[in-house]
């Protein structure tokens, strides 16, 4: 009894902040031989890729080096492409990458929204999930067979846009051709093949699933009860899409547009095959002719000498800051917009 | 209180007697769907679209091509659409029913052209692709002038057999233990690959082959054959591979994981028995698309590979040919035949990734931890021969 009644006082402390503060323990578990191998043998997997990665990088940069210190600057502002007479540059390359790949997504960009705008608000649930197979397939087929298609089909069928396009707005700078006789229907349409435009479109339809599945993801996690308030506040369909599914998404529409953009940059043996190479800056999307780093690559890869296969490697380089820094800034931005999402349902 | 103490309530479990059935809960609504009066506006203002459209192109006009034909057609269509929708419906209603609209249609746009880019393939292809020796031979017997019924890809299609082999062996137990790794292990290394993965995973394929072109045959000196391929494809597939499965790991549920370590496994054990068969679908989706990818990829296997028309199964020495170096080798010739065998080649690869999406999809149409039939039959069996067992267990060892 008597211990019954000591514990009916209870002892409170005067003040609390004389405790120290509550840590977790340290919970010292015993480790096993098989734990112990296998947390050596992921670390050593995790490792090896690690030192593959970094030597794939350190070696371009120190392969580059070379090239970069005997050019200097001259190496960004130069459009040639001579390195055995040491008159080389990435201006006209960066310039026509950016180019095709700006032509890429502003065509993309349009079709991928509304593609995954219709594919979580307006098909139907039965024709959905095949819907969303068939973006998926698009973004497997090799890009080889979408260069054949753009170089035996669709740029046929596209030069007739091209001439009208420089018909009528030739007179804005980017749209002009030099050689277009629009008064002459049957004028050589050579002007007009092998475009950065042309290439820009092929390579448009190889960007747009990476962007609409980023896109269709961020919509498919708009929260259901915002939709629904939207809804209920008497908006129709298009209504809530402006006031509630775009907004929300706007992070995942800009990550999944830079993702498309950096992934239509490194695009390679589409745009090799479509475009046929110059070496001067071409603002004008129309006219034949154009460059891109990759291409430039896969032209002359094989007859490089040391020192060109040296100067090569420094366009790769610049070609890999450029989608790295693209593609961070996508993953920040799709990254942001997901975990909004999360904080919000 | 006093309705426990009640004798008659406590002798035995209370059942509530089945009194008039409840209430059934309404059925859902459609939301979407189109009334009828919708569809025939629909349908009116594509009608009237295209007949208008066909006036001024053949009549009124001397604009022509199809391309104009469509887009004329196109902006008729949205214009007589929302004028016979606002006869009936408010302004936002017309701006819905024209978004609509123009929403399906960006569908329909990246839907033809995927249709267009696989007939085209097909079409272009089709003669060569009947020939049965587009299978057997190889081009060694076949001159840049041969008709059809010589010559074949069999060389490309071994040679894209075992370059993507290789590819399998180097990538899925280095790319799915490094996911692991990246899950199991929360240390700031892990971090490091992680970040390091992702800003691969934006290397152009081209720098792939570039590397292992200057590294392997420049400065090593071995000569360009099918492990140089695959090398560089693997320096490709690697990060597509370890992002994927990592993505699909980090979907296993953490009670799962609790659960198996509550019960005393030690993390290797948890991490066979528990965490990677729950992710077995998703992470054979991985692996499939990476292959996928890897399969159609040119650019870094045609700076490693070289170039032959004739049957090699040695990656170790002389030049392999893959699928898609093929289409690319074959089309960049002049002569007609040839540029219909790259056809014909590349509707094998695009037949390929189709299979293998396929695959995927059969394979990762489930989320983690979610079970095929016949897995939950087989569960279902073991635990009904559980439960028999202990019930025919002595009872005198249960309580001793």
């Amino acid at each position: 009894m008597t211990v019954v009644e000591a514990s009916t006082t209870t002892n409170l402390p005067a003040s609390t902040s004389g405790l120290p503060a509550a840590s977790p323990r340290a919970l010292d578990a015993v480790r096993g031989l098989g734990d112990k191998v296998f947390a050596r043998g992921s670390l050593a997997a995790g490792l090896t890729v690690l030192a593959i990665m970094v030597a794939v990088g350190l070696f371009l940069a120190v392969e580059a080096s070379e090239a970069l210190r005997s050019a200097g600057f001259s190496f960004i502002t130069t459009a040639e492409w001579q390195p055995d007479r040491n008159e080389f540059g990435v201006a006209s390359l960066i310039i026509g990458t950016v180019l095709i790949s700006a032509v890429a997504v502003a065509v993309a960009l349009p079709m991928a929204l509304g593609t995954a705008l219709f594919i979580t608000e307006i098909a139907p649930a039965r024709i959905r999930s095949w819907l969303i197979a068939a973006v998926d397939l698009m973004a497997a087929v090799p890009s080889v067979v979408y260069g054949l298609w753009g170089l035996f089909f669709f740029q046929g069928k596209v030069i007739s846009l091209s001439r009208w396009i420089s018909t009528w707005f030739g007179w804005i700078p980017i749209f002009r051709v030099e050689g277009a006789d629009p008064g002459n229907p049957l004028a050589n349409a050579s002007v007009f093949t092998s475009s950065t435009f042309i290439a820009g479109l092929v390579v448009s339809l190889m960007v747009m699933p990476i962007q609409c599945s980023v896109m269709r993801e961020v919509f498919s996690q708009v929260p259901g009860g915002e939709r629904e308030g939207a809804f209920a506040l008497g908006a129709t369909r298009w209504g809530m899409i402006r006031a509630v599914s775009l907004p929300f998404a706007k992070g995942g529409i800009i990550g999944g547009t830079m993702l498309g953009f950096g992934r239509a940059l490194g695009e390679t043996i589409a745009v090799y095959l479509i475009i046929s190479p110059r070496f001067d800056i071409n603002f004008h999307l129309l006219e034949a002719g154009g460059n891109s780093v990759s291409s430039l690559i896969a032209l002359r890869y094989g007859e490089a000498s040391g020192f060109g296969l040296s100067a090569l490697m420094a366009a790769g380089l610049a070609l890999f800051a450029m989608t790295l820094v693209v593609n961070f800034t996508a993953s920040g931005f799709v990254a942001r917009s997901r975990s909004g999402a999360s904080s919000e349902a | 209180m006093s309705a426990l103490r009640d004798p008659q309530q406590q002798r035995g479990t209370f059942l509530p007697r089945p009194g008039p059935r409840p209430i059934e809960a309404p059925q859902m609504r459609s939301l979407g769907g189109m009334s009828r009066a919708d569809l025939i506006n629909l349908g009116g203002a594509m009608l009237s679209a295209v007949a208008t459209a066909l006036l001024i192109f053949g009549r009124l006009t001397s604009a022509h091509g199809p391309l104009g034909f469509v887009v004329t057609s196109w902006a008729l269509f949205l214009t007589i659409y929302g004028l016979l929708t606002s006869l009936t419906e408010s302004r936002p209603a017309v701006v819905d029913r024209l978004m609509s609209a123009v929403l399906a249609s960006a569908a329909l746009v990246a839907g033809l052209a995927l249709l267009t880019v696989v007939w085209f393939t097909l079409w272009e292809g089709r003669e060569a692709l009947t020939k049965t020796n587009l299978f057997t031979q190889d081009m060694s017997s076949a001159g840049p002038q041969d008709p059809l019924s010589i010559g074949g890809i069999k060389h490309a299609v071994i040679g894209s057999l075992i370059i993507i082999a290789i590819c399998l062996v180097l990538t899925v137990p280095l790319g799915i233990t490094t996911a692991v790794y990246l899950n199991e292990a929360r240390s700031r290394t892990a971090q490091l690959v992680r970040t390091v993965v992702d800003a691969m995973t934006a290397l152009p394929s081209i720098l792939a082959g570039l590397f292992i072109f200057a590294t392997w045959i420049l400065i090593l000196g071995f000569e360009r054959s099918g492990m140089a391929a695959a090398f560089a494809t693997s320096i490709m597939m690697l990060p597509i591979i370890i992002r994927s499965a990592d993505v699909v790991l980090r979907l296993v549920p953490g009670n799962l994981r609790e659960a198996s370590a509550a019960l005393g496994a030690p993390q290797w054990r948890s991490v066979w028995h528990v965490v990677l068969p729950t992710a077995r679908s998703g992470l054979a989706t991985a692996v499939i698309l990476g292959v996928a990818r890897g399969v159609g990829e040119t650019a870094p296997v045609l700076l490693t590979a070289g170039f032959t028309s004739t049957l090699n199964t040695n990656p170790l020495s002389g030049p392999m040919i893959t699928l898609p170096l093929a289409t690319f080798e074959f089309v960049r010739s002049p002569q007609p035949a040839m540029i219909e065998r790259g056809f014909a080649t590349a509707a094998v690869l695009m037949v390929v990734v189709l299979i293998l999406f396929a695959l995927a999809r059969l394979a990762g149409g489930r989320p983690a931890g979610t079970l095929t039939p016949r897995q939950a039959r087989r569960r279902a069996a073991r635990s009904a021969a559980d439960a028999s067992r202990m019930a025919s267990a002595p009872t005198e060892v249960l309580s001793p």
